[in-house]
């Protein structure tokens, strides 16, 4: 108890969501986040929806991170959104990363996906944007 | 519902199944925010009556993939489960990365397992501070059975058998002779040793240094320690598991132990309390009261020890007798 540290730690959940196995980046982000200081829900591969908003649900995270590189992002994330909204929990911000094309960008940001990081984004950046998002900045 | 007039509303709520109101309370409660503490109190007489499982054992032994698949074991004997998985905290950021979830297989739309990761937040022995609080929580929304994972543990991690009515040690073969298993600490608490990876050489060796162990004495509740073996790969054993847990909860509701652990229990959760109190107290005081600084000062300066120091602050603040 007396260690307990005075500041609340961030909470995010990073989910694979579809079906490519490629969870390097998702790991190295993972990993960046816990070394700024935040509780990572690291929930793995070929999560569906259900999964993430279902585990985003239950560990009462402040902030959702999504990797992808199988091209079904535009399937997968904006049911993702529809689901949170549905569950009174549209306000968590959601972040991706992987691939996905400018246009698909673009239409996800109006979707409601609060940054989409491409590939060579610094940790530095991902980081500074997770702590923003989770602190309810735009 | 009976009783539930004149609740805090997030306990009347978690008591009805509100998964929502379960989830941000347990947040509060490991955040140590205020607005918990109406809502633990509120929920506290309606516990202390269901299997509280602790797994517990070394990192690497597979005790995520036991506790899914005992969650497996479970819903489809339509019993409902809460389960806690804690993971270490940094030293260095205080971050952390919960990867208990992995393991759990269910599906999605199951409202009969809620399962909820937490960082250890710089407590030793095993879980957080607030696990044993947020064990209670899972209870009083109504689980049968709740399961709490502890971080990797190492020989004197035993922090567990304060929040569990039944400890399980994890182990694998080749963890060492049977001299590892005369030693005090982890091995001590098991009620029921489980050797998993049984699939792997050495596990009939392993399972034998621990049933020659259980052989030797009895726990502390005079209980003779069960051990099994399982396997999650190509399952085997997890009924058998079960069944052991289940044989302990019998043992202790047939021999008065259950009564007996819960009152040991909650005597060191109150002295616990009041240590944590008392100790942070006095920690502010001394270094914010000027004449507590002063006491400080002189024990610095060694004109004073911090035996007579602590003697006289007692004298002055806690000795009412």
């Amino acid at each position: 108890m007396a260690k307990r540290s005075k500041s609340v730690p961030i909470r995010v959940l990073i989910a694979k969501p579809g079906l490519d196995g490629h969870d390097r980046g998702a790991k190295v982000v993972a990993r960046a986040l816990r070394d700024a200081g935040m509780e990572v829900i690291y929930a793995g591969l070929r999560q569906t929806p259900e999964d993430v908003v279902r585990a985003a649900l239950e560990e009462d995270v402040d902030l959702i991170g999504l990797s992808i590189l199988s091209g079904a992002h535009m399937a997968l994330f904006p049911r993702i959104l529809t689901l949170l909204k549905e569950q009174k929990a549209g306000q968590i911000p959601v972040f991706a990363g992987g691939i996905i094309p400018d246009e698909d960008a673009r239409r996800l940001k109006k979707a409601g996906v609060r940054a989409i990081f491409g590939p060579g984004t610094s940790l530095e950046e991902i980081v500074s944007t997770a702590r923003r998002l989770a602190r309810g900045a735009a | 519902m009976s009783g539930a007039a004149g609740l805090p509303p997030a306990a009347r709520a978690i008591r009805q199944g509100d998964r929502r109101a379960l989830a941000r309370t347990i947040t509060a409660v490991e955040n140590g925010d205020p607005s918990a503490g109406p809502v633990v109190r509120a929920l506290y007489p309606g516990t202390g009556r269901i299997p509280m499982v602790g797994l517990t054992g070394p990192l690497g032994v597979g005790k995520s993939s036991l506790l899914s698949a005992l969650v497996g074991l479970l819903r489809a004997q339509g019993k409902t489960v809460g389960a806690i998985a804690v993971d270490p905290s940094s030293p260095y950021s205080g971050g952390s990365v919960l990867g208990d979830r992995i393991r759990l297989e269910r599906r999605a739309d199951d409202d009969g397992v809620f399962f909820r990761s937490m960082a250890s937040r710089g407590e030793a022995g095993g879980v957080a501070a607030s696990t044993r609080e947020v064990a209670r929580l899972l209870e009083a929304a109504g689980f049968d059975v709740v399961f709490v994972e502890t971080v990797g543990s190492g020989q004197a991690d035993v922090a567990i058998r304060e929040i569990a009515t039944t400890s399980v040690v994890v182990l694998v073969p080749h963890l060492g002779d049977e001299v590892q298993t005369m030693k005090a600490g982890l091995f001590e608490i098991a009620d029921v040793f489980d050797v998993n990876k049984a699939d792997l050489p050495g596990a009939d060796i392993a399972a034998r240094d621990l049933s020659d162990l259980a052989a030797m004495g009895k726990t502390r509740d005079n209980w003779s320690s069960r051990v099994v073996r399982t396997s999650t790969t190509a399952p085997s054993g997890i009924p058998d598991l079960w069944e052991a847990v289940l044989a302990h909860e019998r043992f202790l509701d047939e021999t008065g132990a259950r009564v007996a652990g819960e009152r040991r229990r909650l005597a060191a959760e109150i002295a616990g309390r009041l240590r944590d109190r008392v100790g942070q107290e006095v920690t502010e005081r001394l270094t914010q009261d000027a004449e507590l600084r002063r006491l400080l000062d002189d024990v610095v300066g060694r004109k004073v020890d911090p035996w007579s120091a602590a003697d006289r602050l007692y004298r002055e603040w806690y000795d009412r007798r």
